[in-house]
């Protein structure tokens, strides 16, 4: 084989490389409307939400939804105060969050200042595991161990409460608030921490006044995903929780939350179309809000966290 | 073709048998001119050096004769690079530069050969271009690796993975990929930087054998390398080509003070 | 004198504040031990209540109103089922989405629109997606409480996580790699797909098994779709004994999967059926772990031959 100048044959290729350029625009195009489908996946959320909630809103007016005190949506006497469900969603959810970010910041300061790397090797993995954990295994163990072993220690606790619910939704979360925080933490450059070392610092002083302070966006960001993640947890609270709506900011209570209900109708059989089965959209979108309003916060704070260095 | 050594008392090397030419050809990141009116000559069957400190756009000029630059976005071309006997210019928005790329092969810095077996390696560019006959690719597989002087050490492995090679097997294999196609111009960025002394001279060997089949454009930082591979060298500051001319002139007695600065050692 | 009086201040002020850092580490390895130990703690109890139903009959049996006679054929049956629709659904929408970002998109204001919106989708609680497929799939779109409805429903929360991992994994291709194969003459979809696609699989495969684990113990959209709790009869099977040999009719069948039939039975008030409860958490447990642990063999296996 010869390397003569005369093995030009991409001149004679010239229908190939019309061919080949449609077919490339052909792709090119395929991939981008797979790429745009996720915005339908969005429009059909608020599309379907919207949609229900003008219906029922045609029936129920707004000052009564959010103003009324009691939901029976199916007496004949109806009501339709969501503050009752608000409020079982907010107290399992503080309940959550009392458990889950205390501890989750101890633990993730403890795995990145004080803790030996193998250590950290050997328990950030296990506890990826355990956030992969499926809800309702969760929910059977608030149920069935966590509510019997505080009724040892209450015994008037009832069955449903919303303390049991929170307290493993925190747990449950716990894991994710270590990740994120933790990244952050470990995020702060090793300088900043060797000028607080250089004064005679101890771990926890350094970890408190310096480490802390520069990685708080990051740190607020996985607390607010936190919150995001408890108010929108749906089979811990229905399992153990019950899904009675019950207007109570007493957490030793059951109480139905947002997504407890939801499963409730769900589990029913209401019929399409009627006034039941539009609170459930109506329901819907009251937390889609709650949780965009927390995504919106997170995604901000961690946006600011990149811009630190 | 055996070419004889060619001294400055012969021809001028702007009237020797030409296979390019860069014609005021200038080069924009985005606002930043990188490259001022280029005008140089690429002579037919010899190696051309592009030398020059860091950052003088050397990588910049090689990278525009197979369009490298059109994978990212900001870049401009103003002027021509015309490559002969059909005369088309390189630079012109209507040709497609992937035509391009299968008229030029280019060798790397650090040797890039792709996690496939070292047959796949040699075999892709021929794929690129449709050639699915075994019997086709086996031998033009073989001729190229034996061009890359490394048919005998790898030609009872070919199946073997490219990386358990070593780094100087790896980039002769990258030459070897680069010929397989039969390409008209041959591009090497600074092929020998990454590599230890004797791979070095292994590369620069087969360099000097090839140059009859195919003309060679080199850019190296390395001015021993430029005068001991090449023919023809250009000195490239800030941009600009400072001067071009036989090698051994341009390192023995340059014309211009910016040249003889460089060659000296006065900065580098 | 009075330099040892500021000695001995200083050295005390060390020692307390030496003694809370010592305090505080304890307190961190406590409450690390403590969650763990929780999570341990309640698996075993978990694996110790269902121990006794975990025999075979456990998995070949239908649900059945006598506790020990109940099993989850039904139910795992259904889950692999689902989990068939959501990989044929969400893999290639995902990977083909990974893709057009890090290959084609320009920059442009739709790029952004379109990297925030799937930044969001991560973030909507599932029962949302629930109720989009209440009111559109079963519904608008007349698609019934079916397998299908529920594997496309997943495939929604399965999406966000692969296209993410199939980013994550094109990226970290090096530009050499890309630069080589440019150089050879290859144009933009066999670069893509001689590539860019065998490189990344290893990443890409990672994130479609992860996103599956997680979309195989998802009970909220399920329910809202609404899938019937007790199902004691399996879909017709997708093979047939004629021409073509494959039919899709259990795609409209009705179905129930394995976390629904575990909140099903958590839910009754009878010790015997939380017995039952615990085993199938078990079974379920160990498919999500199984998966898990698969997901990253089968990463360190593929990358093995990637190196650049």
């Amino acid at each position: 084989m010869s390397f003569s100048s005369e093995q030009r044959v991409v001149s004679t290729r010239l229908a190939k490389r019309k061919m080949r350029h449609v077919s490339e625009k052909i792709i090119e195009t395929l991939l981008f409307l797979s790429a745009a489908a996720s915005i339908l996946i969005t429009v059909g959320v608020v599309y379907i939400l919207v949609r229900e909630s003008v219906l029922f809103f045609q029936h129920v007016s707004i000052v009564d939804f959010l103003t009324d005190t009691q939901w029976t949506p199916l007496f004949d006497d109806a009501h339709f105060g969501i503050v009752v469900l608000l409020s079982g969603t907010i107290v399992s959810s503080l309940v959550a969050l009392g458990v889950a970010i205390p501890v989750g910041t101890v633990v993730a300061l403890y795995l990145s200042e004080f803790a030996p790397s193998r250590t950290r090797n050997i328990i950030k993995p296990t506890l990826e595991l355990l956030s992969g954990i499926p809800t309702v295994v969760f929910g059977y163990f608030a149920l069935l161990f966590i509510t019997p072993l505080l009724q040892s220690v209450f015994p008037e606790l009832p069955g449903f409460n919303l303390l049991s619910a929170g307290i493993m939704m925190g747990i449950m979360i716990m894991p994710l608030i270590v990740s994120i925080s933790e990244d952050a933490i470990r995020a702060v450059p090793m300088n900043l921490r060797e000028g607080s070392y250089a004064m005679g610092a101890t771990r926890l002083q350094t970890a408190i006044r310096v480490v802390i302070p520069a990685s708080i966006s990051g740190i607020t960001a996985s607390y607010i995903l936190g919150i995001s993640r408890a108010l929108g947890e749906t089979m811990i609270v229905s399992i153990a929780a019950g899904m009675q709506p019950n207007f109570t900011w007493n957490p030793i209570e059951p109480a139905a939350t947002m997504t407890a209900y939801i499963v409730q109708v769900a589990l029913g059989d209401l019929p399409h179309g009627s006034i039941g089965y539009q609170t459930i959209f109506a329901t819907g979108l009251t937390l889609m809000l709650s949780t965009l309003l927390f995504n919106i916060l997170g995604f901000w704070m961690q946006h600011k966290h990149r811009e630190r260095y | 073709m055996v070419t004889s050594p060619i001294t400055r008392s012969q021809i001028s090397p702007t009237s020797l048998p030409q296979k390019a030419k860069v014609q005021d050809f200038s080069f924009y990141y985005g606002d930043f001119c990188a490259l001022k009116n280029i005008t140089m000559p690429l002579c037919e069957h010899r190696v051309t050096a592009l030398i020059g400190p860091s950052g003088c756009g050397k990588s910049t000029l090689l990278r525009a004769f197979n369009r490298m630059h059109d994978l990212y976005p900001g870049n401009r071309y103003e002027g021509e690079i015309v490559l002969y006997p059909d005369n088309t210019n390189l630079l012109d928005h209507r040709v497609d530069p992937i035509e391009v790329r299968m008229r030029l092969s280019m060798v790397f810095q650090k040797p890039n050969p792709f996690p496939k077996s070292i047959y796949e390696n040699v075999a892709y560019g021929l794929r690129v271009r449709g050639v699915k006959k075994r019997a086709l690719l086996d031998d033009a597989i073989e001729e190229a690796l034996t061009q890359a002087a490394l048919w005998e050490e790898v030609k009872h492995r070919l199946r073997h993975m490219a990386f358990t090679l070593s780094g100087g097997q790896q980039q002769r294999l990258c030459i070897a990929r680069a010929l397989a196609t039969q390409p008209e111009i041959l591009l090497f960025d600074e092929p020998t930087s990454a590599l230890d002394p004797i791979a070095t001279a292994h590369i620069e060997e087969r360099i000097h054998a090839l140059k009859d089949q195919v003309t060679i454009l080199i850019v190296t930082h390395n001015m021993q390398q430029a005068a001991r591979v090449s023919d023809l060298t250009a000195y490239m500051y800030l941009g600009e080509l400072v001067e071009f001319g036989y090698t051994d002139e341009i390192f023995i007695k340059p014309k211009e003070k910016r040249t003889e600065d460089y060659i000296t050692g006065r900065f580098s | 004198m009075s330099l040892q009086k500021i000695d001995t201040k200083i050295r005390a002020d060390i020692t307390r504040r030496k003694r809370l850092d010592q305090w505080f580490s304890l307190l961190g390895l406590f409450a690390l031990i403590i969650c763990v130990l929780t999570i341990v703690i309640l698996l075993v109890d978990m694996c110790y209540d269902g121990w006794e139903r975990l025999r075979p009959e456990f998995f070949s049996n239908f649900p059945s109103r006598h506790a020990s006679r109940a099993g989850i054929l039904s139910a795992w049956v259904g889950s692999a089922l689902v989990m068939l629709v959501t990989f044929f659904v969400s893999a290639p929408l995902g990977v083909a989405t990974g893709v057009w970002f890090e290959e084609y998109a320009p920059r442009h204001w739709i790029r952004h629109l379109l990297e925030i919106n799937i930044n969001n989708l991560a973030g909507i609680p599932s029962i949302v997606y629930g109720l989009l497929a209440l009111g559109l799939f079963v519904h608008t779109f007349g698609l019934g409480q079916s397998i299908f409805t529920a594997g496309l429903t997943l495939s929604l929360l399965v999406l966000p996580v692969v296209i993410v991992a199939t980013r994550e994994a094109i990226r970290s291709i090096p530009t050499a790699m890309r630069e080589g194969a440019y150089a050879l003459g290859a144009s933009h979809w066999q670069v893509v797909w001689d590539h860019v696609l065998p490189y990344s699989m290893p990443g890409i495969l990672t994130g479609i098994i992860l996103g599956m684990s997680r979309a195989i113990g998802e009970t909220a959209p399920i329910i809202t779709i609404g899938a019937l709790t007790f199902i004691a009869f399996l879909p017709p099977a997708p093979w047939t004994d004629t021409w073509p040999y494959m039919h899709f009719e259990w795609l409209n069948a009705p179905f129930t999967v394995m976390p629904i039939q575990i909140f099903n039975w958590t839910s009754r008030p009878e010790a015997a059926f939380q017995k039952n409860a615990a085993a199938a958490s078990v079974v379920l447990v160990t498919m999500t772990l199984l998966m898990n642990g698969f997901s990253i063999w089968l990463r360190n296996r593929l990358r093995k031959n990637l190196k650049w």
